[in-house]
């Protein structure tokens, strides 16, 4: 029997697991997922426990749930990879040998990057929420929260869902209407991009959003450290930005197993060919979603699109035949503005965000670049196809996983080539 | 697209006054867009840029962070040579293309 051993029992690895039990042979293959969790946790949610919108018990599930009976799920931590003996060694003792690997151990904060962030007033008055209980404890502290300087912040680039940060801020705007106190917060934005939104079409589209709720921008801001005691946020180029509560998106790192096999870049992210999703640490090692190091969005959107092309591959690579170079990043997000709205966008590699409408061409129900109601029922309808469908490998019906031009304004004139 | 002077040569620049081809870039283009961000090129600005230029023909996205590890100068240092918006304004005076971020 050979192996196909997973790495990360998250979404992608999930999602993979769940496509493999359906294309390898049970006589041939054995199938195994290692992760030290018991809980799978639905991360989109976790943007909508700070504001009682969802509750914690509505975004985790155990973690077996979604795995077929056929794959064995072993829990545990993983220590690491030893590339040249094709083995993985787990925390408890247990080594693994694998014909074939696939590392989706996804990415987690690093609050500890950043000096001053991990001190005696992290989730007193410095909050993530990113994980689960950094939402929780955010939701807590909302609750009772009297006003002040709101400041939401993303320390550097790449973080997941990066457009997150940004809906937080909306959602906030929405949240302290509904409870009446506006006029006691300051909502400011900050962030180390040039704008809330960087490409051009994207801020022309939706630049007047933070205008429209009041929300103040520091574009540029790459932050140095906390001044914990005088509640300011230091930048290297000397700005400050004071707060009353903030709300950070910490450094996101790969996990340190990578870097423990001697692997990764100085984030931990696993170099990876951006096409294929094979990494370029070794042919029969191969890595999805927000563990890899390609420039797209890590997002869980994402990670389906390249799981439908990473079955392909992997199924072609046992086959010994050439892998299809066919990933072109597309991604498609929907993003919360508040008050019931959201906006969906779809872009790709090289294609920025267009408008027009998603998915059925001249269609829709969904538009792209607009604010609407059917996409907030779209993004909220997300979490049941996320349980349903997505992480049990299931096709979204009219979602292909290359960006489709039809029922889309696409300028012609910078046409990129990855788009079929 | 647009096109641009620099030190009397036609080059072919983004909307956002990047040049699309490092191939068409030398030293008096690059001194010419550092004044238009108001920087007074030295020796020490010349080392950050070839490594810049060095690490874009290797493949390797810049970050910041990497900078900052790369042993030519610290983060603290690349913002006092470049202020404000360092990696942004370095890779424009280093004709390579603006740095990746999201939407
Ligand atoms: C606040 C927030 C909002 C988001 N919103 C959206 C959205 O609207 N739309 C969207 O598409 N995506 C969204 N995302 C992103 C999405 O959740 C992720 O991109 C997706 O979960 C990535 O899947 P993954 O499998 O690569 O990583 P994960 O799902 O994070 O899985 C990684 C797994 O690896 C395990 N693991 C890691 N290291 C080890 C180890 N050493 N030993 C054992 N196990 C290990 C972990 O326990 C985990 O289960 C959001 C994320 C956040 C945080």
């Amino acid at each position: 029997m050979k192996n196909m051993l997973i790495l990360g029992a998250g979404t992608s690895g999930t999602m993979m697991a769940n496509h493999l039990n359906n294309r390898l042979s049970h006589d041939e293959w054995n199938i195994t997922l290692v992760d030290k969790e018991e809980t799978h946790y639905y991360q989109p949610g976790f943007l909508f426990i700070p504001f009682d919108i969802y509750k914690p018990k509505q975004v985790k599930k155990s973690i077996d749930k979604f795995i077929p009976n056929n794959v064995s799920l072993i829990r545990e931590k993983i220590n690491k990879i030893d590339k040249d003996q094709n083995k993985v060694f787990l925390q408890n003792g247990l080594e693994l040998n694998y014909d074939v690997l696939i590392i989706a151990t996804g990415t987690d904060i690093a609050p500890d990057e950043i000096e001053g962030m991990l001190g005696d007033k992290w989730q007193k008055d410095i909050f993530d929420f990113y994980t689960y209980e950094g939402a929780k404890n955010l939701r807590n502290k909302l609750a009772n929260w009297k006003g002040g300087k709101l400041v939401v912040h993303i320390c550097e680039m790449p973080i997941k869902c990066p457009v997150a940060p940004l809906e937080f801020a909306f959602l906030a705007d929405s949240f302290f209407i509904n409870k009446k106190m506006r006029d006691q917060v300051e909502i400011t934005f900050v962030t180390p991009m040039d704008g809330a939104f960087t490409k051009p079409k994207a801020s022309k589209e939706l630049g007047y959003l933070l205008e429209d709720k009041n929300i103040k921008l520091v574009p540029n801001f790459n932050i140095e450290r906390v001044d914990t005691e005088n509640k300011t946020i230091i930048d290297y180029g000397g700005q400050e930005v004071e707060y009353d509560l903030l709300v950070t998106v910490p450094t996101n790192k790969g996990d340190e197993m990578v870097a423990r096999s001697g692997f990764g870049d100085d984030l931990n992210f696993v170099p990876t060919n951006k096409g294929t999703l094979q990494t370029t640490v070794k042919d029969n090692i191969f890595a999805i979603g927000d563990a890899t190091n390609i420039p797209a969005s890590k997002a869980g959107s994402v990670a389906h699109f390249e799981a439908e092309i990473l079955t392909e591959n992997i199924m072609r690579y046992i086959k010994g035949e050439t892998l299809n170079e066919t990933f072109d990043g597309h991604a498609n997000c929907f993003i919360e503005t508040g008050h019931g709205k959201a906006l969906l966008i779809d872009f790709n590699y090289t294609q920025e965000p267009v408008t027009g409408v998603f998915p059925l061409p001249n269609v829709g129900p969904l538009s792209l670049l607009k604010e609407s109601h059917m996409n907030h029922m779209g993004k909220l309808a997300f979490k049941w196809i996320y349980w349903n469908m997505l992480i049990k490998g299931r096709h979204i019906p009219f979602v292909s996983s290359h960006m489709s031009k039809s029922g889309k304004d696409i300028e012609v004139k910078n046409e990129p080539e990855l788009i079929k | 697209m647009i096109e641009k002077t620099y030190a009397g040569t036609a080059v072919a620049c983004t909307d956002e006054g990047y040049l699309q081809e490092l191939a068409q870039w030398n030293k008096s283009i690059g001194t010419e867009i550092a004044k238009e961000e108001s920087i007074d090129m030295t020796p020490k600005h010349w080392e950050v840029i070839s490594y810049l230029q060095d690490q874009n023909k290797k493949g390797t996205a810049l970050t910041i962070r990497s900078i900052g590890k790369s042993g030519v100068v610290s983060i603290k240092e690349f913002y006092e040579l470049f202020p404000e918006g360092p990696l942004k304004k370095a890779s424009r005076i280093a004709g390579i293309p603006k740095p990746v971020s999201c939407i």
